[in-house]
């Protein structure tokens, strides 16, 4: 009940929850792009990590920030060459 | 003590940079420092007019640069406080009629004959803010509560990281007390969530700042002015004292929204 009180009461709240959900989302795009090869440093850990399982096409590998109106997502498209066997 | 050399810088123009190295020089100086104020908005000559100096004016900091003068006589000194400088800046030259490295080596003069070197950055991230920040040992980022002023803010913490200056203080800005209550403003709480960094101070947006800028006299010298007081309070944390931030004394709690919606 409380909980739904403040719900309703949040919801009548001004532009100010706007300004911060558009800032968190415009300052992701600005941090990775304008920070110093982000990107690349990040596309190298992945491929790290990554190898350690699969085999994997490096040069085909694609990574992105990709955004709506409410979220952005780190997409990453990574081709498989051919798995590494599991002795689990 | 080691003087030190702080650049108010900001991104965006007109978040309040001139007017916070003015009340920020002055209010050191009140307290016995040895200040000098550097206006480096070379083309854009301001911080004479908010000081109230305008008219004494000879010789630039381009002037100094160039050798056309000496240092001592550029130096305008302030006639209410002992100890307080301005450089002035050039009005009629390109940002580019100065060099980062020559910028240094005029803080570095500076800071043999002063306590603090205060340097007013021009907006921008070009020529005018790497002058600026060449000599700095310390900087202050101006914001104030709106999303393309924080925005450009937290661009500049990264330029100042490159440039060598790992831990700039915040400052916010015009803050108003009654559209944060409304839901229309971020607190600051929310612009420090974002920017994460330390802070220096909060001001509230004040008509007294325009009043004491029509003067030409800083309204940190202004017992009764709102901003000066908070202007007061971020000189003392500058001299390392511990003031608590001014009580922004809202109701945004769950009985502050129930008192609201029912319009008591
Ligand atoms: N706290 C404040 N309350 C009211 N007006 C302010 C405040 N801070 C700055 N201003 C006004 O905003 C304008 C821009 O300020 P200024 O210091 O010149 O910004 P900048 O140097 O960053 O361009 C000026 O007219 C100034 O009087
Ligand atoms: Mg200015």
């Amino acid at each position: 009940m409380l909980d739904f009180m403040n719900r309703i009461l949040r919801d009548d709240g001004g532009s100010k929850d706007r300004a911060v959900e558009r800032l968190r989302l415009v300052l992701i795009h600005d941090r990775a792009k304008v920070a110093p090869r982000f990107m690349e440093a990040l596309k190298e850990d992945l491929i790290a990590v990554i190898s350690k399982y699969m085999e994997i096409d490096e040069d085909g590998l694609d990574v992105t920030l990709d955004s709506d109106e409410t979220s952005t997502a780190l997409v990453a498209s990574i081709p498989i060459r051919k798995m590494k066997r599991s002795y689990d | 003590m080691d003087s030190l050399v702080l650049v108010v810088t900001s991104g965006k123009g007109g978040v309040g940079k001139t007017t916070t190295v003015a009340n920020i020089g002055t209010g050191l100086a009140k307290r016995g420092k040895k200040v000098v104020m550097v206006d480096a908005d070379i083309g854009l000559r301001n911080l004479d007019v908010v000081m109230g100096l305008e008219n004494r004016i000879v010789f630039d900091l381009v002037d100094v640069v160039e050798q056309q003068c000496r240092l001592k006589q550029a130096l305008i000194k302030d006639k209410r406080l002992e100890g307080l400088y301005l450089l002035p800046a050039a009005q009629t030259r390109e940002k580019d009629a100065i060099q980062p490295g020559q910028m240094k080596a005029l803080c570095d003069e500076l800071r043999k004959e002063f306590d603090y070197v205060i340097l007013d950055c021009p907006a921008g991230i070009e020529q005018g803010f790497k002058n600026a920040v060449a000599g700095a040992d310390e900087a202050v980022i101006v914001t104030t509560p709106e999303v393309s002023a924080v925005r450009d803010a937290d661009r500049i913490v990264g330029l100042l990281q490159a440039s060598g200056i790992t831990n700039p203080k915040l400052l916010i800005n015009r803050i108003r007390p009654d559209m944060i209550k409304k839901g229309d403003m971020m607190d600051v709480e929310d612009v420090n969530d974002i920017l994460a960094l330390e802070l220096l101070g909060i001001i509230p947006d004040d008509e007294t700042i325009i009043i004491s800028t029509n003067r030409g006299e800083p309204a940190v010298l202004d017992q009764d002015s709102h901003a000066g007081e908070a202007y007061r309070n971020i000189v003392a944390r500058l001299e390392g004292e511990n003031v608590p931030f001014m009580t922004l004394d809202f109701d945004t709690g769950f009985f502050g929204k129930l008192k609201k919606m029912f319009g008591i």
